[in-house]
């Protein structure tokens, strides 16, 4: 409390002592010059400082801060670039392959049809060949059994008529005469299996049978 | 009376000098004596109010250059607070109101004269100082004064003595209603910015400070008193209390206010076309 009393009574010395001084009883809302003058220098050094020091410190800083941001960005960018060159390049691989698989797809397929019409084109000739010369190999068959067959019949007809007539027809040539024209006869149609010994024509063979 | 004891003491006062009076702005610490300015008397003295604004000068100049001086991509705790105020300055007040092509060169100016604004309002409610320096009318017009040379200054370098005048104009008025609307933007361009801006900021401190010391004085006045009036001391006390955290508001508020307008002004002198 004596603290107290003391420093109340020690203020109002202060205010005792401007009641003479001009200031204390100036108007609120005029200036005091010195104080002007003094805001006027306070704030042109704290000015001073702050834009010789403070500002290009805080500003190089945040240069700084958006330069390591856009550097992380254009880095991420990059790699992102690369890694979408990477997917072109593997699916144009990709591509490149199906094609290439479809190609050889098709080729296989185009060669096995071409083999196929070639191997049916052989069996065809082989089969043609095979028949060809079954044919001929009958054909010949055929002559040869006409010809042992002409000979044989030949004998036998002599033989037969020698037999009937009792005329023996030693003599080759005669004999072979006889047969060949007959066999010209038989195979011309001239004569026909009758009875044997019945004088006729083939008209009158034909009528009697005919009849 | 030593300064320190006054520095202390800001709310002291007698009881004969209740209710405080504007004399309570008047707080020199040392006299030089009296001078004759133009034929009235002037006392020269260093005042209180001088001594907090250069202190403030010095721990804001400590402050800032210890946080900045090793500015660094990822900031360190000191750097992070001033970065959260220059920020604050730099693109909430000055980027906005002046736009981004050219309001790079104002923020120094800007972000000082917030950071002393503020620091000097607060002084208002920081113990042991409690005194707003902005509550002595000489401090608000010497920025004033600083802030109306640099909008002045920077217009009539964009738009030429000339120009600038034609530049307050807005265009596509009638004849003969220009000499009037001329004469009223002069009037707000050299008379009503300089006056608000100053006597805004020097009413609010002035006012905040006489409000405090009405409740905080005058609930010690009823303490004094004894008896049934000591108790009502109390409620006083709780609405200095209410009132010191309003203060706070009001003091970031008014420093936010003059830096915005001043931000304004720069930035409306610098538009191309009205």
């Amino acid at each position: 409390m004596q603290l107290t009393a003391s420093t109340l009574t020690a203020v109002p010395v202060v205010t005792a002592a401007g009641s003479d001084d001009p200031e204390a009883t100036a108007l609120p809302i005029l200036p005091y010059l010195p104080e002007l003058i003094f805001g006027l220098v306070a704030f042109g050094i704290l000015y001073w400082v702050v834009a010789k020091y403070v500002v290009p410190n805080l500003e190089k800083a945040y240069a700084e801060r958006t330069a390591a941001i856009e550097g992380g960005m254009q880095q991420a960018e990059k790699a992102q670039e690369e890694a979408e060159a990477a997917l072109r390049e593997y699916k144009a691989q990709l591509a490149e392959a199906r094609d290439e698989a479809a190609r050889i797809r098709e080729e296989a397929k185009e060669q096995g049809a071409s083999i196929i019409a070639e191997m049916r084109e052989q069996a065809q000739a082989e089969a043609n060949r095979i028949t060809e010369s079954a044919t001929k190999q009958i054909e010949a068959e055929r002559q040869q059994a006409v010809v042992s067959l002409r000979s044989d019949v030949g004998k036998l007809s002599t033989d037969l008529a020698s037999k009937i007539v009792g005329e023996s027809l030693e003599d080759q040539t005669r004999q072979s005469g006889i047969v060949d024209r007959f066999l010209a006869e038989l195979e011309a149609g001239n004569v026909r299996p009758e009875v044997v010994g019945s004088p006729s024509d083939g008209s009158a063979g034909a009528e009697g049978q005919g009849n | 009376m030593s300064p320190t004891a006054a520095m202390l003491l800001p709310m002291a006062e007698d009881e004969s000098h209740f209710p405080p009076d504007p004399s309570l702005f008047w707080q020199p610490l040392v006299k030089f004596g009296t001078v004759d300015l133009f034929g009235s008397e002037m006392t020269l003295a260093i005042t209180r109010p001088m001594v907090i604004l250069a202190l403030t000068v010095g721990l804001l100049s400590w402050w800032l250059v210890a946080t900045t001086r090793k500015a660094a991509i990822v900031p360190s705790k000191g750097q992070a607070g001033t970065e959260a105020v220059y920020n604050f300055v730099r693109n909430g007040i000055a980027r906005d109101m002046i736009g981004s092509r050219d309001f790079l060169p104002f923020v120094p100016f800007l972000f000082t004269m917030f950071v002393l604004i503020l620091f000097n309002n607060w002084m208002g409610i920081i113990p042991p100082v409690q005194m707003p320096t902005m509550g002595r009318i000489g401090f608000p017009i010497a920025l004033t004064l600083l802030v109306y040379v640099v909008y002045h200054w920077i217009g009539v370098k964009k738009h030429g003595a000339i120009g600038y005048f034609k530049f307050m104009l807005p265009s596509g008025l009638p004849g003969w209603i220009k000499p009037a609307i001329l004469a009223l933007e002069m009037l707000t361009f050299f008379v009503t910015r300089p006056l608000t801006l100053a006597l805004r900021l020097f009413g609010n401190m002035f006012a905040g400070h006489l409000l405090l010391v009405v409740f905080i004085i005058g609930g010690w006045e009823l303490f004094l008193q004894g008896g049934l009036l000591s108790v009502v001391s109390l409620p006083a006390w709780i609405m200095a209390f209410a009132m010191t955290v309003f203060e706070a508001l009001v003091q970031f508020l008014q420093a936010y206010v003059f830096v915005l307008l001043a931000a304004s002004y720069i930035g409306g002198a610098l538009v191309d076309e009205h």
